[in-house]
């Protein structure tokens, strides 16, 4: 149904890809090093939140530009097309599994600031320097 | 099901003491009830080894293979003839220390009672299965039980002083044990299944590297044990233990599972000829002298009593190491014999220190004046004993000494004869100015009258050590067994030689 | 099969009603789990596919001998973790009870589907269930486990981003993420930089999962402040389940080529580094709680080395000692957690006197402390066994010194806080007969914790059974 899934080392479009892609490998590339970077470097517990968002992001980027074929259609079985055995789609299955990873992403974060503000309720401070000094009192 | 009574007995002497162990701490708070168990355990236990006596002395040997514990390696208990002249000596004095533990713990009031014997009881059976042990993995199984059930009797006071002993005790033994474990874990990978053949279970052919290297390691591992210098500091700091455990640590477990060991590692890991070949017999022969002199004089050095005691058996338990160092067979027949004789006179001397220690309130061997008079089954006793240690004839001592002197001839070392007659002297020097003060110093205050519960286990094991030193084969036939063993260790050896 | 997992998702629905379901749901999929490992074990592994669609499509469902052994593993320690923590909820408003309860058992659940699925990408939306579960979980232990949880949050993202974006790779080279397909496709994919990044970022991102030394940053805050049922579980089972996670994406999925054994002899070092540097921490505290969790980075070492020798033998006692450690651990954790905060503190000198206390409690950690140093014939001795022939025979002798220093300084802090427990006067001695007025603990904590104990001597006395019937078949083909 999807036709050939897997990618063929050989194949023209793949070759394309790559050339046309690397600019998409590049920005998931530097959002995922931001990210990291961010959730270093940060002492507030927000940033490094907001941080660790970017760099999820850079992940899905990277998945979903796998996806694309260049002149690609959506992955829709339509009737008149289907006679066409020569359509190419573009993958669907990044996007099923980024779909999931976009889902745990949020549902992370969201995990996340809950415990962001039951900390701020108690020490009225989301800097981790300031709460490791709290603590040890 | 188990055959307990038939081809399982070595596992059943095993399991006797390990289930009154679990039922003294159920019935810890009946002291009648718990001592009963110890009584009634030892009593079957002693039967149990007993009565393999004859099928061993008739050339057999009783098996029991249970449990897998590895693919291909079970816990495989054999009682062959060294095996079960070990679990004898220690199931005997088990029972004779329980009788003088139950009146030296009421003597000394001891609140901790029933972990004491359950812990005791724990360490006997280890030393069963130790001495029954078919294959390296369970030999180590039991040798590391022993270990941890040893270190509660260690720190059984629980003053700082006991503590620190028993963390002491732990620190060596411990690392000792990780030595073993390598080495054994490397025979598993060079002989697999590391079944105990008298004359050795390596294959043939290995590298002298190889085999120095493992030899090392179990020296180390047995070594410290064994007390040998300079692995022997633990020892002394021991000495803390109720003095009941010292004369377990001392003549029954411990010490003389290293010393055991030591005879296992030459005869039926390594075999003798692997061992001259690569000169191996010589470094081990020479430390165990340097040990027997070195702690005699340390003996002389120390005035608390089971201090001294303490230097003596490192010295004492080298005779043992020595032997398995010679490999002759007079030797060997001679170590092997040295594990019961030592036993019983070394047994004896601390039954004495803790009847003194009891009874007198006197650990320093300054202080023993006319106790001779005071306390004449105990000091009597003492005499016996450290004559023998000494090597007097007509003594245990002196059968064991005579045939390592033998072996020494034998195996062409005719040198460590002197060793021999010089530690015999040394230990006339400082156990006999204890017998000279007891019974003809003056006395030094009033004395408690002695004890039935301890005077009757020292005077028993006095007069078996005196039996023994007549008729070495009174009884049991220690040496008949002795013998048996040793002419296997060397023919095994032979035969080797010439697949 | 399946059930084992559904199980404890449907228990979740229910759990507001009764605490009782979250004991049952836990021991219904213990039995599914026994029984999906039998039929594994007897005819070779079982393959379900969820919705129906065939992979590369749809998500694989696989128990075979590894999965079935540690889903049975998880299982059974959840059981007896819920049992466990029956009295610690009692304590709480029946609304964060039941809260407790679901979130329990989608750890769990998420767990379980760890260890069964035959999918890389579903193994990470597992292993974030699992995680999110355990963060909430971990949480709840008061203000400071909240910090500590923030800091795992993060941390634990990263790593999860990490084996992502590895995936990310693996799948670009073959185009699938079926595990059983990646394993066969991988070779033709030849090696290459793509393959080499993949496989750095996935072990990596486990290892920090894993707390595998020096990526074990936030594991003892985390253990130290989680309240003790939740702290029993998740030392006793979460790093086992990346550790498990790592066997099979570096045995089974991963083809033997350059990057995996590179990956590999790093590994072994860092796992020594590991093993040495958990002891020498766990040395240095003084609160047993930290002691213990400092204890699991050492502990983790030896499975790491074990996986990194990666013979036979070595890869045996690794498998033996994720068991044998999960056991050991929990017992350890719910021994101290469940003496009574008033009486003993978590601190070792808090210990004193301990035994006359709780006896029973004690002897159970006692045993379970023996076995982490690996005396005979607990399980930890047979693991350590295994390992150190692995080790001797890819003549690796450094590591086989590595094992027993270890266990040595193992032996050094259990031994200080047994020798306080034994050993030391008891500050309430003078109270009279304290203990025998109460029980020392109730039944429920202290039954799952003899149970844990008494199955650290079972595992060891009967490991050649273990060895034989399961470990053997679980291991991968060499």
């Amino acid at each position: 149904m999807f036709g050939n899934l897997y990618p063929d080392p050989n194949d023209g479009t793949r070759m394309n890809l790559i050339a046309w892609g690397q600019l998409q490998y590049a920005l998931s590339a530097v959002l995922l090093l931001v990210g990291l970077y961010g959730m270093l470097v940060q002492t507030n517990f927000v940033r490094k939140l907001m941080a660790m968002n970017v760099m999820q992001v850079g992940v899905i980027v990277l998945f979903v530009s796998l996806a694309v074929r260049t002149g690609g259609t959506p992955p829709i079985e339509i009737e008149h097309q289907a006679a066409q055995t020569d359509v190419v789609y573009a993958n669907p299955l990044p996007h099923a599994l980024m779909l999931t990873a976009i889902v745990v992403s949020v549902s992370t974060t969201g995990v996340a600031l809950a415990l962001l503000i039951r900390i701020h309720r108690r020490f009225d401070t989301v800097d981790e320097a300031e709460l490791l000094d709290r603590l040890r009192e | 099901m188990p055959d307990l009574l038939g081809a399982d007995r070595p596992l059943a002497a095993v399991l006797v003491s390990l289930v009154a162990a679990g039922l003294m701490r159920v019935c810890g708070r009946y002291p009648a009830l718990r001592e009963s168990c110890t009584f009634g355990a030892g009593i079957i236990k002693l039967a149990l080894v007993a009565s393999m006596l004859p099928v061993v002395l008739a050339g057999g040997v009783v098996e029991s293979s249970r449990l897998s514990l590895l693919p291909g390696v079970s816990l495989h208990l054999r009682a062959d003839p060294l095996g079960l002249l070990f679990a004898l000596v220690a199931s005997t004095l088990w029972l004779l220390t329980s009788v003088y533990s139950v009146g030296y713990m009421r003597a000394a009031g001891d609140e901790n009672q029933t972990g004491y014997f359950s812990s005791f009881a724990l360490c006997v059976s280890a030393t069963i299965g130790l001495a029954f042990a078919a294959n390296l993995l369970t030999f180590f199984l039991f040798y590391e039980v022993l270990t941890l059930a040893t270190y509660p009797l260690v720190a059984h006071n629980r003053t700082p002083e006991a503590r620190a002993g028993g963390r002491t005790y732990l620190v060596y033994t411990l690392t000792a044990g990780q030595a073993l474990l390598l080495a054994v874990v490397w025979t598993q990978s060079l002989a697999p299944g590391a079944e105990f053949r008298p004359g050795g279970l390596l294959p043939p052919g290995l590298p002298t590297a190889t085999v120095l290297g493992l030899f090392a390691l179990f020296v180390v591992g047995f070594g410290v044990k064994a007390a040998i210098m300079p692995l022997h500091g633990w020892l002394p700091a021991a000495m803390v233990a109720p003095t009941p455990v010292s004369a377990l640590l001392h003549a029954v477990a411990v010490v003389k599972a290293g010393a055991f060991g030591c005879l296992r590692l030459v005869g039926y890991v390594f075999g003798v000829d692997v061992l001259r070949e690569v000169g191996a017999d010589i470094v081990l022969a020479v430390l165990a002298s340097v040990t027997i002199l070195f702690g005699s004089l340390r003996a002389l050095g120390e005035t608390h009593l089971k201090r001294r005691l303490a230097y003596s058996t490192i010295s004492q338990l080298s005779y043992i190491v020595l032997g398995a160092a010679l490999g002759s067979v007079a030797a060997l027949a001679g170590a092997m014999f040295h594990i019961a004789a030592h036993g019983f006179m070394k047994i004896t001397m601390f039954f004495c220190a803790g009847a003194i220690h009891t009874e007198a309130h006197r650990d320093d061997v300054t202080q023993f004046g006319g106790l001779g008079r005071q306390m004449p089954i105990t000091m009597t006793a003492f005499a016996i004993a450290a004559a023998g240690l000494a090597g007097t004839p007509l003594l245990a001592g002196f059968i064991s000494k005579w045939h390592l002197g033998l072996g020494a001839l034998e195996a062409g070392h005719g040198v460590f004869i002197v060793v021999l007659v010089l530690s015999g002297l040394l230990n006339l020097a400082y156990f006999f100015p204890i017998v000279y003060d007891a019974f003809f110093a003056p006395a030094h205050g009033d004395v408690a009258p002695e004890r039935l519960t301890l005077s009757a286990p020292l005077a028993i094991t006095a007069v078996v050590a005196l039996l023994l030193g007549i008729m070495p084969d009174f009884g049991a036939g220690f040496l008949r067994l002795a013998l048996s063993a040793a002419t296997s260790v060397v023919a095994g050896s032979v035969a080797g030689e010439v697949p | 099969m399946i059930a084992a997992l559904v199980v404890p998702l449907v228990g979740r629905v229910s759990a507001r009603l009764a605490h009782g379901i979250t004991v049952v749901a836990p021991a219904v999929a213990l039995v599914c789990a026994v029984m999906a490992l039998r039929v594994a074990l007897d005819s070779g592994p079982w393959h379900y596919y969820l919705g129906g669609w065939a992979p590369p499509w749809g998500i694989e469902y696989v128990v075979d001998p590894l999965g079935g052994g540690m889903a049975v593993l998880v299982a059974l320690l959840a059981t007896l973790v819920a049992i466990y923590a029956g009295p610690h909820l009692r304590a709480l408003s029946p609304r964060r009870a039941a809260v407790f309860n679901s979130l329990f058992l989608l750890l769990t659940s998420g767990l379980l589907g760890i260890t069964l699925t035959g999918d890389l990408f579903n193994l990470y939306v597992f292993v974030e269930i699992s995680s999110l579960a355990a963060y909430a979980l971990l949480a709840s232990g008061g203000e400071r486990a909240i910090v500590a949880t923030f800091r795992y949050l993060l941390i634990g993202t990263i790593a999860a981003s990490f084996y992502l974006l590895g995936i990310g790779y693996l799948y670009a080279l073959t185009g699938t993420v079926n595990m059983a397909d990646l394993a066969m496709r991988l070779p033709q994919a030849g090696g290459g930089s793509a393959m080499t990044v993949g496989v750095v970022l996935i072990v990596v991102g486990l290892a920090i999962k894993m707390a595998v030394f020096p990526l074990h940053g936030w594991m003892p805050d985390a253990y130290t402040y989680a309240p003790p049922p939740v702290t029993m579980f998740i030392a006793a089972v979460m790093s086992k389940v990346s550790a498990y996670a790592l066997l099979r994406v570096l045995f089974f999925v991963l083809p033997r080529t350059g990057a995996v054994e590179t990956a590999l002899s790093v590994l072994s070092w860092v796992a020594a580094g590991g093993v040495l540097a958990g002891s020498v921490l766990a040395l240095a505290q003084t609160d047993v709680r930290r002691m213990l969790a400092y204890s699991s980075v050492g502990q983790m070492g030896y499975v790491v080395l074990g996986l990194s020798i990666g013979n036979a033998a070595a890869l045996t006692g690794a498998l033996l000692h994720i068991m044998g450690h999960a056991v050991a651990k929990a017992s350890l954790f719910g021994a101290v957690a469940s003496l009574p905060r008033d009486t003993v503190q978590a601190d070792i000198a808090g210990f004193a006197g301990a035994s006359r206390r709780a006896p029973l409690t004690m002897a159970a950690f006692t045993l379970a402390a023996l076995s982490l140093v690996g005396m005979p014939p607990t399980a930890g001795f047979f693991s350590k066994w295994y390992l150190l022939q692995g080790a001797i025979e890819a003549d690796a002798w450094l590591f086989a010194a590595v094992l027993l220093v270890s266990s040595l300084l193992s032996a050094v802090y259990f031994f200080r806080v047994i020798e306080q427990i034994y050993f030391a006067p008891d500050p309430a001695a003078a109270e009279p007969d304290r203990s025998r007025c109460h029980p020392e603990v109730s039944l429920r904590l202290l039954g799952p914790v003899i149970t844990l104990s008494a199955a650290v001597l079972l595992i060891g006395l009967f490991n050649g059974w273990f060895v034989t019937t399961v470990i053997r078949h679980a291991l991968p083909e060499l």
